[in-house]
């Protein structure tokens, strides 16, 4: 283990970020990486737990945290990296965008600051493809079979590299241009810069992926074609579905689902968008986004990134507590006050808010009403109370929706395969096989939106069913 | 009458112990009065035997003497036969079937017998007895007794002997075979022309009302033995008492199955020229059925009768250590080196006397752990016995008194006339052939001295491909193999373990996974394999083994092996021997996984193994290797375990095992016991090659620290492969591996009987499990996973998982839910929680981890709940581990200690005293007064004041985690506060001993459970023990011993720091031992009176109520407890760096401690409230109705596991017959046995006095049979004056004559007891402020520094108070003395051994090993002869010159206190002549103890303290 009581002797060293001015002057990466010094230090306080909840609840894919600790406090990068990979497949995407359930799972979160997990796998990985230990792993043997993935996001890209490392034959569909999916096109780059996804492309590629971008699945091609052409197909489109909001004056133009809004950013910055075709701008406008968490808060920083004029955010749940409450106790995520680095960078929050009514003329939103309610523990679940004297009216001219995502979307394959879906209106499946045996699903597409960290995992377990099933089929 | 094994019992674990004695009249002169020694002897060593359930059946006493002629004739006379001269007839003592045909027809065949050795029978006589005097279970035994007289028609002296032997062999045999067990009564007690035995099952005062023959006067001998037997359990068995043939035996073989095998083994080569043809009447030569010490007698009289000295006889058996640290001669240490080749020790405690008729001599092993006092009077007599003072002498006729040396030998030769000295015999018979010669000639040797050890270079082509073959695990390289390269030891964890069985496992396991180490309890005891190694050893020898009868220069002519280790060099140096009379073959041990029936496959395999090493022995191979170095893509190693049981054990089979040794050479063991079990199995030696290989690549890889070098790795794992097997030997009381060789010393759990009964026979393994196919299988997953796969690096081997939980690895019962679950409902008192928590533990239906998790409740009729025992009753049931403070904070363990009393529970010190404020109840009511107060073998802080206010005294005899072995709390952990409550110094390492130094036996138990009955007469007594097999006979004898409750704890329970391979192999699950206990317990029908209770992983109330209808009535929560408490299981205690402030003393961790009692409180009342749903739903009211109801379990039906279906419980569930009422379940209290205590009388009379403490003296007589005077005594003080007890001189009392054991245990400030006489073992235990003074009489003619006058094992755990002894004590004086000043005129061996504080003058000889584990204190040691330090075990300590003016104040003021006390003629010389006397004394000093003590010194100078003594101490050093 690194170093007996070194979590009395570090204090956890939070990863700086550059200055608010100099950042959303750009869509830039702004982490300061601590140095390696540092980093030996933090991961010097890491106890090596004889159950080490970080791994064992934390991490979605039960990365080894505290072996990797040990690692790179031995200064052993290149073991360090090549562990990380063994459960993880872009740790480059995961330590930039995870919420890291790993350090509010660690030990230390209970009475002290949990270990660095997440900014230790960043350099790690950063310095893997630095010294180039980030190889293509081709197969050691060839299968004969082929697999198709529907959709590139990380659930899709996992399942496609643990198949082909497998020996089996993938090939990849992307509808949009570019292959990476949410990773590409929901998170901004402020982020993930996008050729962070490229570098990993080139291994993919490396280990024999075929990549088929702009082609859509069930549409440009049909899904008799894929199943005549491959062994099995494995579906990993997302949870496309958002979730709308049906009050008087949704009809008017400039609101929008905030996933539509961060793809124009997203597509401008990779070029998609020719001149002339204007994606949809926060610049000089009164931005309202409805819905307080992640997605939000990305449009939150895009906005501000695009020079709007104000920005509020709007969440229907209350003001959670400044620290943990009892009804999310550790190791649970605790339902507790965050800050974005984009709220940081400046917009008005407001919790315990619904929306009743969208004003506008012509076509046009021109304000947002809404009121302040109350949140009731009734024997069948919560009830929502409005309080009344509380209303008001936001002046608006964009409304982007960041409410979630209701499940996948259901036209197109879903539908001309008959899948059987799940209540919630995910495709159902049991162990990763859907209702029609040659066809898997995994990540989103199975779990409704949820994290990159367990796409990634799910697409790795389905692989690992496919794999059996393509044996066992012989 | 016998009892038939069932259930879980099994009649091979009786154990049994006892006091023996032996009178001889020197001179040979034939009297009465020696039988009336002998029962004088006897009764006065009553109390070291036991009584049955009925309190009048002994467990046996016998007496052996010569036969008495002139008593004979009368009888036969008037029985109308004649006798010849004496020696010219032989006299048997037949015990027959009370069926007079089965009678007769043995009588036939005996007379048959006889006469085939050219004899005759000359008449016979039935023996009166008197059964008047028997106990009902002794009567319903009772055999036909009668005598018969042989005419040895001219034969003569050893020719005589041996036909009367090979006659009796011969009818033993023939009754067996004709009549099976139909004359299991047969039994001939003696048949010789020199002695006759006496015995049966008596109490010691029953052998003479029985036998009238005994109170004849005519009955004369010169020579008498005596034996009185304690055994642990209480069926009736008149054959098993003692004296045997030759021997009467104190003590325990614990090798005793290697022993058996080996003998077996040897039987196919025996001839002598003394038997001829008849050799075959012989076999076996161990009668079957026989306990340890009738087969030590067998062999002994096989040697003896074939033509080898009883005293050499003895030697071959008995060794004592001849290691290096012996000063002993050349040609002894080549006898003994030569017969270690040709016999293994027959090792375990033991006293021995022995008699071939005219030879009458003692012996102790090598560890001298059973007492053997001797003295010789003016007449000529000489009297040894287990005790001093069995028979009362004045002072003026005793001329000299002594006691047993270990390894040492007594003898006295009737004929002669006189004693013969030890270095007499032995110098004697180690001369008698040239054996240092045959030894240089003869024996091979791998290599010289100087070199080391290099590691094979490995091939990281394959490497990781083989080591997955193999089942190599990443955590076992961190965990296990690194520190062992790294550290030279075993890697130290801590807390329990909480993963699955082997055969519960989802994981392939390695066969050596699914075995259990025994170790010692009780019956006998552990050994410090780290202070007393010198009492151990590795060597041995392997090859050819010739006749046992004979000896040859060639019986040496084997490879002697140091230690069982072998290089990869050393193994190809061995192959590479070409030699006619030294052959070398390598046989491959794998099998092809390219077929479809993978275990017919390895069926095959096996046999066809076999059968090569057969051919291979005879072709005149003298070493067999076993190889699995050919695995390839189709062939998987065969596991080596299974290898070299089959092999051994079909050698065996074929009666040629002795033939050749065996060596495995496998890429399969790295761990320490995986080492044990084959050579536990029958490999001589074991080449872990691919173990070599691996730390190479470790090495290669940049694991190992940087700069150490490939040998000097090699050299530390072998290092820590060596320590790791003698701890696991001494666990089990063993001293060399020659005796551990093939002992099986294991319980398997989960092998099926016909694995057992092909490839293990003999081992336990009780609950029948997987087969060759499942193994077969696992072995297939390992080279699937080998071979199967892209492997590309060590990051391809599994990750493990057993000692830390990964995903995907091994499964843990304390699991991110379980523990988070657990926490949140106590925090929250969120009963949801608990239920989602008890589910996850209760419910193995996908993840087996228990036995008990594949236990189902049979239904009843249903009770509403509000009907069941509220659960504020139940929790009164619920105790806490035995955690002390010291493992845990201060805080933690008052926290539980608060919430348990709140709740009516007891919670536990554990082993490291208690802060006597916290007697006190706080202003609030609470109490941090822990209800259960450990007394362990360390002693730390048992003072009569500590004693005194508990409600139960719990001897720890085991615990789950490491089972046998003793701890050690670095001094760095010694904090101020430790040091206080452990009476010790801050900064001085604090050791505790495997065994307790006063229990080596179950005898010793019972005295420890009466002195602390004495101690404190309000509170229970409660032993603990580790479930293993037998532990149920261990239990019974503890019942016997009259202790109030006996804990079976698992062997997954936690610990602060154990080594991991005891964490994980060693013990049982408690079902198991529990089960057994209530088994054994119901069937000796002692279950009524002694209360059960279990613990070890014990997490929720389902649990709970299996315990309960396995026999438990109470429960302990160890683990469970700390995680309501915050622990998330950080396994960091040993480190202690437990960031919750639990498992440390470190003031910044303990900060952060933030448990509540309440939380303690809530999950014991949840674990209730879910005993009362359990109970509700199956219909019990009351707790106590379910106690012993196994009858309510069954096994889960239709077991899917692949591995778990072949489990069968049946055993577990057993219910012994109780159709005559007996009971299930505490029914009443143990009978008080202390009310004949001496100080009852003494508090009678000086009772008033001591109340207003006015001076008073006593004057009083005193006998052996009168124990542990003071404690009581004591008890009485401290509870009205608290620990500072009385003035100093306030209480006088003045004893003479033999005091019995535990003379002033637990003395109380302002006593003195001063005994003008001697006295027995353990004077001052825990000696708490007293004075004690034993002085020699003055009339006597004793030089008073030349002769024992106390026995061993002086005070023990003592924490203040004096000792002045006017004479020499045995062994161990001031063991574990933390305070007491204590003045002595010589001591035997490990004089001040972890000795932790006070101090030690010793005014004269010393034995070895002096100051061993010494971490505090001062000795002072008179070194007339200069050659202390010859002596002196330097390991831990320094000796200087006393020069310091300090020093010579402090010497010449406590001889001169001495003097005053005692009036030694010694103190009273050296102060004559003090100036050029003092320049003779040594100072022994402990290094760190000095250093803690400068320290110290300069804090008082200094003003303000800076830094605490500890971590100067420590950090100084690193």
């Amino acid at each position: 283990m690194p170093e007996l009581r070194g979590f009395l002797k570090y204090k956890r060293q939070a990863v700086k970020y550059r200055p608010i001015e100099e950042r959303i002057g750009n869509f830039k990466e702004f982490d300061l990486p601590l140095t390696p010094d540092d980093i030996a230090q933090q991961a010097a306080r890491c106890m090596d737990c004889g159950l080490p909840f970080c791994h064992g609840v934390g991490c979605p894919l039960k990365n080894y945290i505290p072996d990797i600790n040990d690692l790179i406090y031995k200064n052993r990068w290149q073991q360090a990296c090549e562990l990380l990979h063994t459960t993880n497949n872009f740790p480059e995407i995961t330590s930039r965008v995870c919420p890291a359930p790993c350090e509010t799972a660690c030990t230390l979160s209970i009475n002290d600051e949990p270990i660095l997990i997440r900014h230790i796998e960043y350099q790690i990985v950063e310095r893997g493809f630095a010294e180039g230990w980030i190889k293509p792993v081709p197969a050691a043997k060839i299968t004969g079979k082929q697999v198709a993935i529907i959709g590139s996001g990380p659930a899709g890209l996992a399942a496609a590299q643990q198949l082909a490392r497998a020996g089996h034959k993938v090939v990849v569909y992307e509808k949009d241009e570019h292959i990476g999916g949410i990773m590409c096109y929901g998170i901004p780059d402020f982020k993930l810069e996008k050729h962070i996804i490229d570098r990993r492309l080139k291994q993919l590629t490396d280990e024999g992926i075929e990549f088929q971008t702009g082609v859509e699945a069930g549409k440009d091609i049909s899904i008799q074609y894929l199943q005549k052409m491959f062994d099995c197909i494995c579906l990993t489109m997302g949870a496309g579905q958002p979730r709308d909001i049906a009050i008087p004056g949704r009809e008017y133009e400039n609101i929008l689902p905030a996933m539509d809004y961060l793809r124009g950013q997203n597509k401008l910055i990779v070029g998609e968008l020719a001149n002339g075709f204007e994606s949809v701008t926060a610049k000089g406008k009164n931005v309202v986004i409805i819905g307080g968490g992640d997605t939000g808060s990305d449009c939150v920083g895009t906005a501000r990134r695009q020079e709007a004029k104000e920005i509020h955010q709007l969440e229907i749940l209350p003001k959670p507590p400044e620290t943990r409450p009892q009804d999310t106790p550790w190791p649970n995520w605790p339902r507790i006050m965050r800050t974005s680095s984009s709220q940081e960078e400046g917009c008005e929050r407001r919790w315990s808010i619904t929306t009743k009514k969208f004003v506008g003329e012509r076509n046009q939103i021109k304000g947002l009403r809404g009121c302040e309610v109350e949140w009731m523990k009734k024997p069948n679940g919560w009830e929502i109370r409005e309080l009344t004297g509380t209303d008001f009216v936001i002046k608006t001219d964009l409304v982007l929706l960041a409410m979630g995502f209701l499940h996948v979307m259901h036209n197109g394959l879903i539908k001309d395969l008959h899948l059987q879906l799940d209540g919630a209106g995910n495709v159902a499946v049991n162990n990763y096989q859907t209702s029609e045996p040659s066809v898997f699903a995994a990540g989103d597409t199975v779990s409704g939106a949820s994290l990159v960290v367990r796409a990634i995992n799910s697409g790795r377990e389905a692989a690992a069913a496919i794999d059996r099933w393509l044996i066992q089929k012989g | 009458m016998s009892v038939k094994n069932q259930g879980l019992y099994d009649v091979q674990w009786e154990h049994d112990a006892c006091g023996i004695g032996a009178v001889v009249d020197i001179a040979g002169k034939r009297d009465h009065s020696i039988i009336e020694y002998g029962k004088e002897i006897l009764l006065n060593l009553h109390h070291r035997g036991a009584a049955g359930a009925d309190e009048t059946t002994g467990d046996g006493a016998g007496i052996l003497f010569q036969i008495p002629h002139e008593f004979f004739a009368a009888e036969s006379q008037r029985l109308g036969f004649a006798l010849p001269a004496p020696s010219q007839y032989g006299v048997g003592v037949i015990f027959g079937s009370k069926d007079g045909q089965i009678r007769e027809q043995c009588d036939k065949i005996l007379e048959g017998a006889i006469i085939y050795y050219g004899m005759k029978i000359l008449g016979q006589r039935d023996v009166p007895v008197s059964n008047s005097c028997l106990g009902p279970i002794a009567l319903a035994a009772e055999p036909s007794i009668k005598q018969i007289f042989v005419d040895g028609d001219g034969l003569a002296d050893e020719m005589f002997e041996c036909r009367l032997y090979l006659a009796r062999k011969r009818a033993e045999k023939l009754v067996r075979e004709n009549l099976g067990d139909n004359g299991r009564d047969f039994y001939v007690t003696s048949l010789s022309h020199k002695t006759i035995c006496y015995k049966g099952m008596f109490m010691a005062w029953q052998l003479f009302a029985y036998y009238p023959d005994l109170a004849n006067p005519l009955v004369k001998s010169a020579l008498a033995i005596v034996h009185q037997r304690y055994s642990t359990n209480t069926f009736p068995n008149w054959q098993l008492a003692q004296p045997f043939r030759c021997i009467a035996h104190n003590g325990e073989i614990n090798t005793l199955s290697g022993n058996r095998n080996h003998i077996r083994a040897r039987e196919v080569k025996m001839t002598g020229e003394i038997f001829g043809d008849n050799i075959s009447d012989l076999f076996p030569v161990l009668t079957p059925g026989g306990s340890d010490s009738a087969c030590f007698d067998n062999v002994l009289e096989l040697l003896v009768r074939a033509g080898r000295s009883m005293p050499h006889a003895i030697m071959m058996m008995i060794p004592e250590a001849f290691g290096a640290k012996y000063h002993i001669s050349t040609d002894k240490r080549a006898f003994y080196e030569y017969h270690s080749s040709i016999m293994e020790p027959w090792d375990g405690p033991a006293a021995m006397v022995f008699t071939d008729g005219r030879l009458i001599g003692g012996t102790l092993d090598r560890n001298g752990l059973r007492p053997c006092r001797y003295l010789v009077t003016t007449d000529g007599l000489a009297v040894m016995a287990s005790e001093a003072g069995v028979i009362e002498f004045p002072p003026e006729k005793i001329c000299m008194k002594g006691r047993l040396q270990p390894g040492k030998m007594f003898l006295v030769d009737t004929v002669e006339g006189r004693i013969i000295t030890d270095n007499e015999i032995k110098s004697k018979v180690a001369r008698q052939k040239p054996y240092r010669r045959w030894l240089e000639e003869n024996r091979i040797e791998l290599r010289g001295l100087f070199d080391s050890p290099e590691l094979v270079s490995s091939d990281p082509e394959t490497i990781a491909q083989r080591m997955c073959a193999f089942g190599y695990t990443r955590e076992e390289l961190k965990m296990v193999l690194t520190p062992m390269a790294v550290n030279g030891q075993e890697p130290i964890g801590s807390m329990g373990d909480d993963t699955p069985l082997a055969v519960l496992s989802d994981k392939p396991k390695l066969l050596f996974n699914y075995f259990k180490q025994l170790f010692a309890q009780v019956t006998n005891p552990s050994i410090d394999p780290l202070r007393e190694g010198l009492v151990m050893s590795l060597m041995s020898f392997a090859g050819k083994k010739r006749n046992i009868l004979d000896e040859t220069p060639q019986h040496c002519r084997q490879l002697k092996l140091p230690h069982p280790i072998l290089t990869s060099a050393d193994i190809e140096r061995l192959r590479s021997v070409k030699r006619s009379d030294f052959k070398v073959v390598t046989i491959p041990a794998v099998f092809d996984v390219n077929v479809s029936d993978i275990a017919d496959s390895l069926r095959r395999s096996l046999d066809s193994l076999v059968d090569a090493a057969e051919s291979a022995v005879k072709d005149g191979a003298s070493l067999i290797i076993i190889s699995d170095r050919d695995i390839s893509a189709t062939k998987a190693p065969i596991p080596s375990l299974l290898a070299t049981a089959a092999v051994h054990h079909g050698l065996l089979g074929r009666r040629v095992r002795g033939e050749a040794g065996i060596i495995i050479e496998s890429g399969e063991p790295r761990e320490v016991m995986h080492f044990c079990l084959l050579c536990g199995f029958g490999a001589n030696a074991i080449n872990p090659y691919l173990a070599f290989e691996v730390l190479d690549e470790l090495h290669r890889q940049g694991e190992l620290p940087a700069g150490m070098e490939p040998s000097r790795i090699a050299d530390n794992y072998i290092a820590a492969v060596k320590k790791g097997i003698l701890k696991t030997m001494s666990k089990m009381g063993i001293s060399t591996l020659r005796s551990y060789h093939s002992a099986q010393l294991f319980e398997a759990i989960g092998l099926n009987r016909d694995l057992i009964d092909k490839y293990f026979i003999g081992a336990n393994s009780r609950i029948s499990g997987i087969g060759l196919s499942e193994i077969a299988r696992e072995s297939l997953a390992r080279h699937k996973s080998a071979f199967d796969k892209n492997v590309t690096g060590l990051l391809d081997l599994d990750f493990g998982g057993d000692y830390h939980f990964r995903h995907n690895g091994e499964q843990h019962l304390w699991n991110p839910t379980t523990v988070s679950k657990l926490q949140h409902a106590v925090m929250f008192e969120d009963a949801n929680a608990y239920a989602e928590y008890a589910k996850a533990i209760n419910d193995q239906t996908q993840k087996l981890y228990t036995l008990r998790g594949l236990f189902e409740f049979v239904p009843g009729q249903p009770v509403p709940i509000e009907e069941v025992e509220p659960a504020g009753e139940i929790v009164k049931r619920f105790c806490t581990g035995a955690m002390s403070h010291g493992s845990i904070s201060k805080e933690a363990h008052e926290c539980i200690a608060v919430a348990m009393n709140r709740i009516g529970g007891m919670s536990n010190t554990g082993e490291g005293g208690e802060d006597p404020s916290r007697y006190v109840p706080l202003p609030n009511g609470d109490s941090k007064n822990c209800a259960i107060k450990q007394i362990a073998s360390g002693r730390f802080g048992v003072t009569i004041h500590y004693l005194a206010n508990a409600k139960e005294l719990q001897i720890k005899i085991a615990q789950g985690a490491k089972p046998g072995e003793g701890g050690q709390l670095p001094g760095h952990k010694v904090t101020d506060e430790i040091a206080k409550l452990r009476y010790s110094t801050p900064g001085v390492t604090l050791i505790s001993p495997p065994p307790h130094h006063d229990i080596y036996s179950i005898e010793d138990l019972a005295q420890l459970i009466y002195d602390l009955k004495c101690a404190n007469p309000d509170a229970k007594v409660s032993v603990k023990l580790v479930s293993e097999v037998g532990v149920g006979t261990i239990a019974a004898g503890v019942a016997k011993g009259n202790a109030d409750e006996v804990l079976i704890s698992g062997h997954d329970g936690g610990t602060g720091a154990s080594p991991l391979s005891s964490i994980k192999h060693t013990g049982c699950p408690w079902e198991l031992g529990l089960a057994e206990t209530q088994q054994t317990l119901v069937m000796n029908n002692l279950r009524g009176r002694i209360k059960v209770q279990a613990d070890g992983q014990m997490k929720t109330g389902r649990d709970v109520v299996i315990a309960a209808m396995l026999g438990a009535d109470r429960f302990g929560f160890g683990t469970a407890a700390l995680v309501a408490i915050g622990c998330t299981l950080l396994r960091k205690c040993h480190e202690g760096a437990c960031a919750f402030g639990i498992g440390t003393q470190d003031i910044e961790l303990r900060k952060r401690f933030a448990g509540r009692p309440e939380y303690v409180e809530r999950f014991m009342f949840f674990v209730a409230e879910e005993v009362r749903q359990i109970m509700a739903k199956l219909g019990f009211r009351k707790f106590e109705d379910m106690v012993g109801r196994a009858d309510r379990l069954s096994m889960r039906k239709a077991i899917e596991h692949w591995k778990a279906k072949g489990l069968d419980f049946s055993v577990i569930f057993h219910q012994p017959d109780v159709s005559d009422g007996r009971a299930i379940r505490l029914t009443c209290l143990q009978p008080v046995r202390t009310k004949d205590n001496l100080d009852w009388q003494l508090l009678e009379k000086a009772g008033a006095a001591i109340d207003e403490k006015k001076k008073t003296v006593i004057e009083m007589p005193i006998r052996n049979i009168n124990r542990t005077v003071g404690a009581a005594l004591s008890h009485h003080i401290v509870r009205k004056f608290g620990p500072e007890g009385l003035p100093d001189g306030t209480l006088e009392l003045i004893f003479r004559g033999s005091a019995g054991q535990s003379f002033g245990a637990f003395l109380a400030p302002g006593v003195t007891l001063k005994l003008i006489g001697e006295s027995n073992d353990y004077l001052g235990k825990g000696l708490s402020g007293g004075r004690i003074v034993v002085k020699t009489p003055d009339n006597t003619p004793l030089m008073a520094h030349e002769n024992i006058i106390v026995g061993n094992t002086l005070l023990y755990g003592a924490t203040a108070g004096e000792a002045f002894v006017n004479g020499m004590a045995g062994e161990r004086f001031a063991v574990r003395n933390s305070g007491a000043i204590a003045v002595v005129e010589g001591v035997g061996d490990h004089c001040c051994e972890y000795m932790t504080g006070g101090t030690v003058v010793v005014l004269g000889k010393t034995g070895c090993n002096f100051a061993a584990g010494m971490s505090g204190g001062i000795a002072y040691v008179l070194d007339e002869m200069q050659l202390f330090d010859t002596l002196c075990n330097l390991d831990m300590v320094e000796l200087e010159s006393v020069w310091h003016q300090k020093d010579k104040e402090l010497l010449h003021n406590l001889i001169e206190q001495h003097l005053k006390w005692t009036g030694s003629k010694q103190a009273a010389r050296i102060l004559d002549t003090w100036q050029d006397m003092v320049g003779k004394f040594v100072k022994v000093i402990p290094t760190d103890y000095r250093k803690a003590l400068q320290k110290m010194r300069a804090d008082e100078q200094r003003d303000t303290e800076t830094t605490p003594a500890t971590e100067e101490v420590f950090y100084a050093g690193t």
